[in-house]
């Protein structure tokens, strides 16, 4: 396979903008999400940078990005596409579902997606800001029997092989893996580009394909419920001491020098 | 009900953070055995044996689990489950505990928890979501339960006085879809950050890179005293839980309360008395850091 060939399939979630404190409802049964600002999850964003950047330099030659959720997925995906995916594609998904909507779930989808278009690179971001669960990249590659590349910091394509060098506990490591493969992006990977007013306006004319998880023969139920969310236990404000002196006796007093 | 952890290790020693998925499984109630993969894993079972709560170590030796890949160790965790039923498999949050756990879970047609904190029941797991601002109680029905396990949230088992049994287990044939090429791991005499009893923090009020010395004098000084010490520079999302945590000109955005909200022991130098992480410190001192983290490192030294 000529590296050129490659194509990338590359999912963004729509999450709680990283700067906005959260908070959780009075029912415990989620956060606030109505009238909050939400932007394109930051693994995402870099996944797409990477996605564009192996475009731009040849190694891949189309970039589709695909969203699920409810209709403003839509504003994430030409998110993307103003940062330079060719086109885009939207599973749409009840609110009903929405709730319940979890990594396995769309790493369902993504392998259907992965499938019905023949890419041979899935890029996701490592974990998505909202729910910390770090899976869907590792699951969409369990299902399509792909290696995975996942908390990639360095992608290199090379023939019918990606190498990538990857975060891990205490520092690299480098793997290799035969291509179709799925490489879920840390956040050294790249900085991902702002994109430019022209870039925008061109983004508005790209296709955005809307379809239903049952069109891919994807099933939404789930097993896992969420009980209850709640804020985590608040520490107390301490005390402010007055000179060095005082905080060396505190840190004393408790034992820790 | 019984439960399979998955050891991680480097051939020469087990990880550290096996112990606290072995506690973990523990909370479950049930047999607990571990599975050992690797191209040599005579060290590594042997110590296993050792740990308390452990009923049977399962190993299996090949030289495709070379790295300790996911694609290669998939199979095996499923020919094992085949072999044995568990009704739960964890493992360790590490790096290589979330990059397996899903694979296995997907394979299984189960939906794992990621990184649990807490087991009210063996149905039921906390976890946290919004990088710890949010706190999630979820029942999960699958016929496996698949998660892992925050390190720093469960005591690590015993290493003495476990009796273990050893069984082998054969290695299906190898995926040869991914090859491990090689690792760089940062070379340091300093404890890893994640099980350092002492964190030095210093955030943008330090102005410049050279001022890091000062916090190095510190860190060395706290070092030189016993307790291991590690500097964290800049902003990392990292999860950390050390006995005491030196905040230093951080003023303390939310990403960062989240990851050290579970410290023992706060202390916070900051020269800005409304700073947000004044609201989180145990002990707060509202100073000029150039003058008084040299200051403190000398105080260090006469003690």
């Amino acid at each position: 396979m000529a590296a050129s060939g490659l194509r990338a399939l590359v999912g963004v979630k729509r999450v709680i903008d990283y700067a906005v404190k959260v908070r959780v409802k009075p029912d415990k049964t989620g956060v606030v999400t109505d009238g909050v600002k939400h932007s394109m999850n930051p693994f995402c964003e870099i996944a797409v940078e990477e996605a564009v950047r192996l475009k731009e330099k040849k190694l891949v030659s189309e970039v589709i990005v695909v969203s699920c959720g409810p209709q403003q997925c839509q504003e994430t995906i030409r998110t993307a596409l103003a940062m330079g995916a060719d086109r885009g594609m939207h599973v749409e998904i009840p609110p009903k579902d929405y709730e319940n909507l979890g990594p396995f779930q769309v790493a369902k989808i993504l392998a259907a997606l992965a499938k019905k278009e023949g890419v041979n690179l899935v890029l996701l971001g490592k974990q998505a800001i909202d729910d910390d669960c770090n899976q869907t990249g590792q699951m969409t590659a369990a299902l399509l029997d792909w290696p995975q590349g996942t908390f990639a910091s360095e992608v290199t394509v090379d023939g019918e092989h990606l190498t990538v060098e990857r975060e891990i506990d205490g520092g690299l490591e480098t793997v290799q893996l035969k291509l179709p493969a799925v490489v879920t992006a840390d956040l050294r990977l790249n900085e991902p580009r702002y994109a430019t007013l022209p870039n925008i306006m061109k983004a508005k004319k790209k296709k955005i394909d809307v379809m239903k998880a049952s069109d891919l023969g994807v099933e939404l139920t789930s097993r896992v419920k969420v009980l209850s969310v709640e804020d985590p236990p608040q520490r107390e404000a301490g005390v402010k001491v007055e000179s060095v002196d005082a905080l060396v006796a505190k840190l004393k007093e408790s034992g820790h020098i | 009900q019984s439960t399979l952890v998955i050891a991680e290790h480097t051939t020469e020693s087990l990880t550290p953070i096996t112990l606290n998925a072995i506690s973990a499984a523990k909370c479950l109630g049930g047999e607990v055995s571990c599975l050992v993969a690797g191209t040599n894993c005579d060290k590594v079972a042997q110590e296993l044996c050792k740990v308390q709560g452990v009923a049977k170590i399962l190993v299996a030796q090949h030289d495709a689990y070379k790295g300790l890949l996911p694609e290669e160790l998939t199979p095996l965790i499923l020919a094992t489950q085949k072999q044995f039923n568990y009704t739960h498999i964890c493992a360790g949050a590490s790096a290589f505990g979330k990059g397996l756990l899903p694979r296995v879970a997907a394979k299984l047609d189960v939906a794992p928890i990621s990184d649990i904190i807490e087991i009210k029941s063996p149905d039921t797991f906390v976890r946290t979501i919004y990088a710890g601002n949010a706190v999630c109680t979820v029942k999960c029905d699958e016929k496996v339960k698949v998660f892992s396990v925050r390190g720093t949230s469960f005591d690590a088992a015993p290493i003495s006085g476990g009796s273990a049994a050893l069984e082998k287990v054969s290695a299906p044939s190898p995926v040869g879809q991914s090859e491990w090429v090689e690792q760089k791991l940062s070379k340091s005499d300093r404890p890893e950050l994640t099980s350092a009893k002492v964190v030095v923090s210093g955030g943008r009020g330090l102005k410049s890179g050279d001022n890091f010395k000062l916090l190095y004098d510190l860190a060395d000084q706290l070092h030189a005293a016993g307790k291991k010490t590690r500097l964290l520079i800049g902003q990392r999302l990292l999860l950390l839980a050390p006995e005491l945590y030196i905040a230093v000109g951080i003023s303390g955005a939310i990403q960062h309360l989240a990851g050290m909200k579970d410290s023992k022991t706060i202390v916070a130098i900051n020269k800005d008395p409304e700073a947000p992480i004044f609201q989180v410190a145990d002990y707060g001192l509202v100073a000029d850091l150039f003058k008084v983290v040299p200051e403190l490192t000398e105080a260090l030294k006469k003690k």
